[in-house]
């Protein structure tokens, strides 16, 4: 603590407990209040970072973004993969001390599916059988394809096979909940007290926009080793405050960080920086049910290859981000996205092509292309958006209008399609599997903003989704994402990082591209609080 | 007097009806939706979470079945978090907003008097002269831009206090934001009590004060500040009115867990009960206060007197 900052203490006769936090005490920055901390209600990164330590699926994703077991110990397939059965821990246990038994997912899966339930992620888990027909109030959620073999023991069943199921369950949306508990307390069963949870910690205190703690839950069946006693979430949705107290020595791990101070940090605290490849691709999206787009490609190709995409991940940006020329981001599981041919050209031979396209299109410099670009109001948005249209001004000579809007209204004109050209658009993976990706530009996938149907590339995927080969589900998808690549129904730009600042007396902190860090794999470091690191 | 209140209280029914109603509206008008997404729900879910909150009813639908709901007393659950209704969580952040409001409002009366008296005995002198062009900067200088001004001086350069952020209502957290809100008020309520003060001084009761042979400083205390005071106690009204649509920045830039804040989260989130149980609750609060401020008037004042 600074000793001006004790002088003013002091003078205000302050007791301040923020400073004097317990030793084995992690705080955490999170951006913004979580919207639930019901793992089937709850929808945003902020609530499954609360909920990552709250509870525990049937499996987990460990310290380097790996699957590993859960409350599951072991599982086996059957029926090409169609079916999964899970064992079961002897010892995993709630926080009230009770087991966690196979019923206790067969409810929980259940109500995350049933329409009552209105869970965000549902559609994830629709791939277990029957659950399409109950996620619509065809069926009831009886009927869906779990069942609890023995006490300690699951079924799953799926209306094909999928390869990252392991990963689905993972998810928060998979997690169990407490029957008991929810028809005791109904939706008060969230709250500090009611909340039972099975994960290596439970909720202490639950201060709407201040903070949330969670302790250490003793009935966890890894508690031993656990090595943080409690945890404190922030709610920080300003980076420069939370930079701030991170500075002040207040905050162990923060959300992100400010991106105009990128250089300086990376200057004055190269040790607490961590930036790393993140599941998440930003890149803009042609409408192409509508004019000048519609049946265009060698135009949305030509707008494509102008674009430096180098300059745009290291000077427009330069926080760490890659440049992308493809959806799905580097990293995932099994899979490396294909490359376009263009990636390799020189930068000079792209112009000619794409200036010979444009032509091709009808367009010159007497009869310049006039296009809208959308996006949501945001510094770094309109900074790419002045890259790009100037790439194409300079290139191509094409006039671009930027249009910016509040991001729920931006949203709505993106989704109807009514009034777009171009828009920015970005994805983040819900679950480590190309499919979490391509299913975006299927024809029926109503999360389609691009107006892309093409029965080839839908083919593809359905082709995919019935594959239990792995290799060949791989370049099945691949071939599907060079078949729409080309096709060019979107422009992909660069491919986000997670970035964060980390206390040096932090441990156990590994970077991974889901950007998952539970609080159970990390631990904190003999430090006094005065070493902490001042800049 | 009873009379009196009650009529008053009887006009504010029309008034908070006719609020609700505008609010109501409005809202509903504004672009996209509560459940519009980047990872938008897919239709079935987006139904099933409609029909939940009975966003699928007409929308006179909708608004009848919300008056019956408000005179229950119950401003429905929150869209964005779930876990909670609008009544609870206004009532985690009104004693938040409420301190700090208060404190706010504590500050700018007891500076904002002490500058107006001193700038008006010192009239056309030099400390009247610093006085009043602070408060004109005060007054016109807004609470997003001091704001950051404050943060960038008190917490950046100096490290006296944090930059943001709340804890159990730890005093280091108040300092700033409980500035920056009295700020303009203080401003406001210093040139009131000066040109008040000045008239006051003029008038012939405090002249045969004077002539009685009494201290300048008595003359001021016990016979000239009570009159001068009265348009000060009447601008509390609108005062108070002007600290809770102040803390709505403020509370938001120095990340406090009030009420203010919900209100802008609810804003952009489209979390319609929310923002509408702030704008009510608000709008209630405002002719609570202007109430309370008329019948403190007549207290001050015997000249008024209601029937």
């Amino acid at each position: 603590m600074p000793p001006r900052r004790i002088v003013l203490s002091a003078l205000l006769l302050l007791a301040s407990p923020l400073f004097a936090a317990g030793d084995n005490h992690l705080v955490r920055g999170n951006f913004l209040e979580p919207e639930s901390l019901d793992p089937h209600a709850s929808r945003g990164v902020e609530a499954s970072n609360i909920l990552r330590d709250l509870y525990e699926g049937l499996t987990r994703t460990g310290p380097g973004g790996e699957i590993l077991p859960g409350v599951a110990r072991e599982w086996r397939q059957g029926e090409e993969g169609r079916e999964w059965t899970f064992v079961l821990r002897d010892d995993a246990a709630w926080s009230d001390g009770s087991r966690v038994t196979a019923n206790d997912f067969v409810f929980a899966l259940r109500r995350a599916l049933s329409p009552a339930t209105a869970s965000p992620f549902a559609d994830n888990l629709a791939v277990i059988a029957n659950g399409a027909d109950v996620l619509a109030g065809n069926k009831p959620p009886e009927a869906l394809g779990v069942e609890a073999i023995a006490a300690n023991e699951l079924r799953i069943r799926l209306e094909q096979p999928v390869p990252y199921l392991l990963s689905l369950l993972a998810h928060h949306s998979a997690y169990p909940v407490k029957e008991a508990a929810l028809e005791q307390h109904g939706s008060q069963f969230t709250r500090p007290g009611n909340h039972i949870t099975n994960g290596a910690y439970r909720l202490r205190t639950w201060a709407v926009n201040e903070r949330i703690i969670l302790e250490r839950n003793p009935h966890y069946w890894d508690a031993e080793n656990v090595a943080i006693d409690t945890v404190e979430y922030l709610p920080i949705d300003d980076e420069e405050a939370e930079f701030n107290r991170f500075r002040a020595g207040e905050i162990d791990i923060t959300q992100t960080i400010p991106l105009r101070r990128y250089e300086s940090i990376r200057k004055e605290m190269p040790d607490a920086l961590r930036v790393t490849p993140y599941l998440s691709t930003y890149f803009y999206g042609f409408n192409l049910a509508r004019e000048p787009f519609r049946d265009a490609p060698k135009l949305r190709r030509a707008l494509s290859l102008v674009i430096d995409r180098e300059i745009l991940a290291e000077k427009v940006l330069g926080a760490g981000e890659q440049p992308a020329y493809a959806l799905n981001p580097p990293g995932i599981n099994d899979y490396s996205a294909p490359r376009p041919d263009y990636a390799d050209w020189t930068m000079a031979k792209r112009i000619a092509e794409a200036q010979r396209l444009y032509r091709e299109s009808g367009y010159s410099d007497d009869r310049p292309l006039e296009i809208e670009l959308r996006f949501n109001t945001g510094d770094n948005h309109r900074r790419v958006a002045l890259a790009v249209s100037s790439m194409w001004r300079k290139h191509l000579g094409v006039q671009t209008r930027l249009a910016h809007e509040e991001w729920k209204v931006f949203l709505q004109n993106r989704r109807q399609g009514e009034v777009t050209q171009v828009f920015r658009a970005a994805w983040v993976g819900d679950f480590n599997d190309p499919i979490t990706f391509l299913q975006l530009l299927e024809g029926s996938y109503p999360l389609n903003d691009y107006s892309y149907d093409d029965d080839v590339y839908d083919a593809l995927l359905a082709e995919a989704a019935t594959t239990s080969n792995a290799q060949r589900r791989a370049s099945l998808l691949k071939k599907a994402e060079a078949r729409m690549l080309e096709a060019q129904p979107l422009l992909p730009l660069y491919y986000y990082v997670s970035k964060h600042l980390v206390q040096p007396r932090v441990g156990g902190w590994q970077d991974n591209i889901m950007d998952h860090h539970a609080t159970r794999d990390l631990f904190l470091r003999d430090l006094p609080m005065e070493t902490r690191s001042r800049p | 007097m009873k009379r009196y209140i009650l009529m008053r209280i009887a006009t504010a029914i029309p008034t908070l009806w006719l609020l609700i109603t505008v609010a109501f509206f409005l809202v509903r008008f504004a672009p996209g939706g509560p459940f519009d997404f980047d990872r938008a729900l897919p239709p079935e879910i987006e139904a099933n979470l409609l029909a939940r909150y009975n966003l699928d009813a007409p929308l006179w639908q909708q608004y009848v079945t919300y008056l019956g709901d408000i005179l229950q007393g119950d401003l429905g659950p929150s869209f964005q978090y779930r876990d909670y209704t609008v009544n609870e969580l206004i009532a985690a952040g009104l004693p938040v907003s409420m301190l700090l409001g208060g404190l706010a409002m504590l500050l700018a009366i007891v500076v904002g008097i002490l500058a107006g008296s001193f700038a008006a005995l010192h009239r056309h002198r030099w400390p009247d002269h610093t006085v009043m062009a602070l408060a004109m900067t005060g007054i016109s200088v807004p609470n997003f831009v001091v704001a950051p001004l404050l943060i960038l001086a008190f917490a950046i350069h100096l490290d006296w206090v944090p930059a943001g952020g709340w804890h159990d209502a730890s005093p280091v957290y108040l300092v700033m934001p409980v500035i920056t809100l009295a700020l303009p008020l203080i401003a406001y309520i210093a040139r009131l009590t000066r040109s008040s003060l000045l008239e006051v001084l003029h008038s012939d009761f405090i002249r045969t004060a004077r002539a009685k042979g009494l201290s300048a400083a008595t003359v001021v205390r016990r016979h000239a500040l009570k009159p001068a005071l009265l348009p000060v106690v009447s601008y509390l009204g609108p005062a108070a009115a002007g600290v809770m649509t102040g803390s709505v920045v403020i509370e938001q830039i120095f990340g406090i867990p009030g009420v203010g804040r919900f209100f802008v989260q609810g804003a952009l989130n489209r979390d319609y009960t929310l923002v509408l149980g702030v704008v009510i609750f608000y709008g209630a609060l405002v002719i609570a206060f202007n109430l309370l401020v008329d019948l403190l008037y007549a207290m001050l004042d015997p000249r008024v007197r209601y029937r």
